[in-house]
Formats: structure tokens, sequence, C-alpha cells
């Protein structure tokens, strides 16, 4: 069984990939998709290849998800599955541990790989290590690196199975949301993902400079710890261990050192850049190609360069 | 009201910890240890909620080998008032964490509860969610800021692209994101006092928690290298590069 997660009226892509992990084990996969008013999100869904059946909750308390009535409704019927599994995203990590423990099981998070006799590689240690991990669990729970796993398509036909929700559990309540509304592609999905630290030196100087590249590009902006704690950028686009990972095709590594944490979300990128004046900076380490630089510089000039518009 | 607070003794944050040689397990032979950043936050949350008269008492619990007596004393230098350590030299998975957790809960009784989102060694996430699931619950996760009002909780989630705001009822399982606050520096004094204070003790196997795990480390490993890279030497030859070798077209 697969978690899906969405937002009213569209599947989040990572939901593919995971998808695309499930497939492994050769067996049935069912994806379980919870929330109200989705009958035209789940008629969608049912297209996905590899779904055998799309479980469907729909009712007025399902709206905002809350993890208690969500681990709920997945802790009574995931008894039936030998694999629960979602994408590694924060929204998955707030309800699947909880779902784990009313089943009384480990839970395995952000798996990179999975073999199929329930073990699996994941890395520890903020990303410094890779252990592998065998589970005797006779159910599996776990989250999964998406990128590490091939999105599948859309030529299935599920079938879709209708289910009752129990009464909300009303533990808690959910007020209000507040989403950065950009006209850019989110980070976690994006192509081009170009990132700025500290070293932008103000919020105005991190939009001066990095906008216009980024413009070009079609990319999305992500920003290191510090340059968000300075108040240059937004919390949502903190990229690493403690804001998003993202790995898209070419990331571009603007006046960042390169800390451990910041490595961690962004290391499997295909491919990856480095703009930074000391040449000694670990992020050269991680870069495929490095440029040592003024960023004040070089940006407005690969900004100037780039021929895409 | 009454707060319990996890703390957990995990490697220093810039420290790169490397696999032993044979793979077995990692090293950590000579690593600087010390309190978990994200139960720091927790800890900070719980001495402030203190500080404003919301709360009365702070016991502060760790789970592992007597070594982790330096993590607690830590906490109580920041201010918490009763020190709990679990002893184990038992490598332990979140879910047998959160089954002793649960024992020390059902003692102490508290009313909030708040751990970190996620430890560094580990970088599993999971021990918060699963003691409140235990438990039955609410839970509040990746916590950016908690008030109380009322005996309601409000709490601000950093979630996928934003935030959102919930309500829980107590007791509640909170867990602290790295914006819930500035954690206080220690002033050695405080840490003096707090070498001088007691720890109560309680042996792992005595509280009556299968602690085993059907999850096992088989061997451990350094990742992948990238593939080295290369300098370049102005924005000209990256585009030609892009271009020409990655078939990246800007
Ligand atoms: C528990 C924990 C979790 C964390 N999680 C994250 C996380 O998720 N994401 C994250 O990013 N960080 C995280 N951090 C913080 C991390 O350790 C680093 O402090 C942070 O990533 C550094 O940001 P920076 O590279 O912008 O700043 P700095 O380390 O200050 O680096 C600035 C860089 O800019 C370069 N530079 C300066 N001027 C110029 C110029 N004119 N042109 C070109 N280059 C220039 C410098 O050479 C330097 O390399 C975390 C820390 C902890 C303790
Ligand atoms: N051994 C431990 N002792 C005390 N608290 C712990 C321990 N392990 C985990 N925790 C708590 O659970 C949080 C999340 O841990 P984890 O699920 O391992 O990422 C930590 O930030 C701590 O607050």
């Amino acid at each position: 069984m697969i978690l899906a997660e969405h937002d009213g009226k569209k599947l989040n892509d990572v939901v593919f990939n995971a998808i695309g992990a499930a497939e492994i084990w050769g067996g049935s996969i069912d994806l379980l998709i919870i929330g109200k008013g989705i009958d035209e999100l789940v008629n969608q869904a049912s297209k996905i290849d590899s779904v055998d059946k799309i479980i469907k909750f729909d009712a007025p308390h399902l709206e905002h998800l809350l993890a208690e009535d969500a681990a709920n409704i997945i802790s009574e019927i995931g008894q039936d599955y030998r694999v629960i599994l979602a994408p590694h995203t924060w929204f998955s990590r707030n309800i699947l541990p909880r779902v784990a423990a009313l089943l009384d099981v480990s839970m395995i998070s952000d798996v990179l790989k999975i073999n199929g006799d329930n073990t699996y590689i994941r890395s520890t240690y903020a990303g410094n290590v890779h252990a592998t991990l065998k589970s005797d669990e006779p159910i599996q729970v776990l989250t999964v690196h998406s990128s590490k796993f091939k999105a599948v398509g859309l030529n299935g036909n599920a079938l879709i199975v209708d289910s009752k929700a129990p009464e909300p559990l009303n533990l808690s309540r959910w007020e209000k949301e507040r989403k950065i509304e950009s006209d850019r592609p989110p980070l976690i999905n994006a192509k081009v993902v170009i990132s700025g630290g500290r070293s932008l030196g103000s919020a105005k100087k991190f939009n001066e400079v990095l906008a216009p590249l980024a413009d070009k590009l079609e990319a999305a902006i992500g920003a290191t710890r510090a340059a968000v704690d300075a108040g240059y950028a937004p919390n949502e686009i903190q990229v690493g261990q403690t804001g998003v990972v993202v790995a898209p095709e070419l990331y571009i590594a603007i006046g960042v050192s390169g800390a451990n944490q910041h490595i961690y979300g962004m290391k499997d990128s295909r491919v990856v850049v480095a703009i930074n004046n000391d040449p000694d900076a670990t992020i050269f380490q991680f870069a495929d190609y490095g440029l040592v630089a003024d960023l004040f510089e070089a940006v407005p000039e690969m900004a100037t360069l780039v021929s895409k518009t | 009201m009454k707060i319990l607070v996890a703390i957990k003794r995990v490697q220093d944050y810039n420290i790169k910890v490397q696999p032993k040689s044979d793979g077995s397990d990692v090293d950590m032979e000579g690593v600087k240890m010390g309190v978990n950043p994200f139960d720091e936050n927790a800890i900070e949350e719980a001495i402030r909620l203190k500080e404003k008269g919301v709360a009365s008492e702070i016991v502060g619990v760790s789970i592992g080998s007597s070594l982790n007596q330096d993590v607690l004393r830590q906490g109580l230098a920041m201010g918490v008032d009763k020190a709990i350590l679990v002893e184990t030299d038992k490598v332990l998975q979140p879910l047998a964490i959160a089954k002793l957790l649960k024992k020390v809960v059902e003692k102490e009784k508290p009313d909030l509860i708040l751990l970190g989102k996620l430890a560094l060694d580990s970088d599993a996430g999971q021990t918060g969610q699963m003691l409140a699931g235990l438990l039955n619950c609410s839970q509040g996760t990746f916590a950016s800021s908690i008030e109380i009002k009322d005996s309601e909780v409000f709490i601000t989630r950093e979630i996928d692209g934003g935030t959102e705001s919930i309500v829980t009822k107590l007791p509640v399982v909170l867990t602290a994101d790295l914006r819930l606050n500035e954690p206080r520096f220690v002033k050695l004094p405080n840490l003096m006092m707090a070498r001088k204070k007691s720890i109560e003790t309680i042996k792992a196997d005595d509280l009556g928690v299968d602690i085993s795990s059907k999850l096992k480390t088989i061997s451990v490993s350094e990742p992948p290298p990238r593939k080295e890279g290369i300098k370049v030497k102005d924005i000209k030859e990256l585009l030609q590069k892009l271009n020409d070798i990655e078939g990246i077209k800007i």
C-alpha cells in the first residue's frame, strides 16, 4: 500500500516514484488516497501504471489530514498489507512513524535502495554513512528517497474502492496553512535549482542577484540555513537536512560553503555547479563544475550569457 | 503543568562520522558528543514555558549508557529540574526508545512531551510520532512555534512548501524544529552546579518492555563518492561544458 499525498486536485509527483519503488516487491499495489471531494483526483489516479486498486477515503474531516486520523485509518487497513510505503516528505514523515507504532513494527526512513529480500540501504549520520539494514517485521513500513526511484507512467486502469471513513478522533484541529506563492517551479521537483548562501548579504541582494538567472533558467530558488536565518530568504526554500531535499538535473550553489547539512539536501542532483570565491570551499568537493569567482560578478554575467529565455 | 523533554546524545554536528574499516559499524572512537541540536530547542522551549509561568516542572530523560549523564547535565545546566537516565548498552531503534519513553511518561505523567524532530545519528525522525501513537494522544511535529492557552496547544508546523497551524489537546507530544527558538548558552557556573545534581537512573531492563528489534544493521559503508569535478575558468567555459558534456542546453 502506498500513501498518496496531494493538494485535493493533483497528486504530488513524488508519489509516482514511490509506486516505482513498490514495483520491486512484484506484488499487487494499492494506492491510498485520503481527502475531501477527491473524485476527480481519484479518477486521474486510476490511470497510473502498476496500481491495482485505489482505496479512497472521502470525508469532510479529512480535508486537512491530521496525523492522528490518518494513522488511525492506515493502521486499521494496513494490517492486511506486507508493505506500507510513502515518499520521504514532511507529509509522510508526520504520519507513517505513528502508523508503525500502532502496528508495533519498526520503520525505515528515507530508503535509497530496496532489495527484494527486505534489505535496504539508507543514509545515516547526517548523510555521511550508508547503512544496509534487514527487517524481519511482518509489515514493512518505509519512506523512500524519491529521486532514487523511477517514476511510473499513466497507462494503467485501477479499480476504485470507496471506503467509509471512521469518525474523527478530535485530538487536534486544523486552523490554517500558509504556502508561499511563487511563479517559479516548486523546489521539490524543479529541473533546475539555484541556491544562495549567507554571502548574498541581504534579502534585497539575494533577490536582485538570483532572480534574473532563475528567470532565464526557469529555475527554483533555494537557500542555505544561514541565508534563511539571516532573513534573506523564507524558511520554505531552505535546502538540506532541515529543509527540502532536491535532486534536479542542474543545481547551482552560489556563495554556499558546503556544510554537511546542506550537502544532504542536494547531493543527488545530476549536475552540480558551485560558484564561490574561496578555492578551498568544501562545496567544490561536491561540484562537477567549480568556478572560483566573486558571485556578484559571475552570476549577473551568467544571467546575461544564458541564451534560454 | 509538567513537561518531559527527551534528550539524545549524538555526535557533534560538525563531525563527519566514518564507518569502521570492516564495515561492521561506525567508528565513534574519540568523536565529540553532545546534546542532539533539535533536543536543545526542545529543552529551550520547555524552559521558556516555565519562565512564562505556564510550566512548573521540567523533567529531562535520556536513554543510553552511563555516558549519557553528560547530556542530562547539560540539560540541568540549561534549566531542567530533574534528570532521568534510562540505562542500557543496547543500540535501540526509535520504536524501542518510544516504548521506553512511554513507560517514563506513565510514571511521570507530564502534560507536554517535547522531543527533537530528528536525531543527527539515526536521521530517522520517528520517535516523537511513535510515542504519540503508543500513548494514543495528540501530536504536533516539526514545531516552529508553540503557545499554550486554556489547556489548548497552538502549534505552527513546518510542512512541505510552507507552514500549518494546528490546535491540540493536552497531553501532546511535540517535536522541535530548529526554528522554534535559539537555545541559550550554558554558563560555566551553571554547568558546575549541574554536576552536583543527582540523576535518577532506571535500568531499561526493569521497565518490562520488549526492546528487541526485528530491524538490524548488517553493514555500514561510506556513501559512493561523486565523480571528481573540474574547475572552469569563467562563465563562458562553464556554459560550454554544461552544453557539450552534460547536454544541458542553456
Ligand atoms: C542541526 C543542524 C541542521 C542544519 N540544517 C541545515 C540545512 O538544512 N540546510 C543548510 O543549508 N544548512 C543547515 N545547517 C547549517 C549549516 O551547518 C551551515 O551553517 C550553513 O549551511 C552555512 O550556510 P552558508 O553556506 O550560506 O554560509 P557560510 O558557511 O558562511 O558560507 C558562505 C560561503 O560564501 C562564500 N562567499 C563569500 N563571499 C562570496 C562572494 N562575494 N562570492 C562568492 N562566494 C562568496 C564563502 O567563501 C563561503 O564559502 C544546519 C545546522 C545544524 C546544526
Ligand atoms: N536514546 C534517546 N534518548 C532520549 N531521547 C531520544 C533518544 N532517541 C531519540 N530520542 C528523542 O527522539 C527524537 C527523534 O529521534 P529519532 O527518531 O531517532 O530521529 C530525538 O530528537 C530525541 O528527542
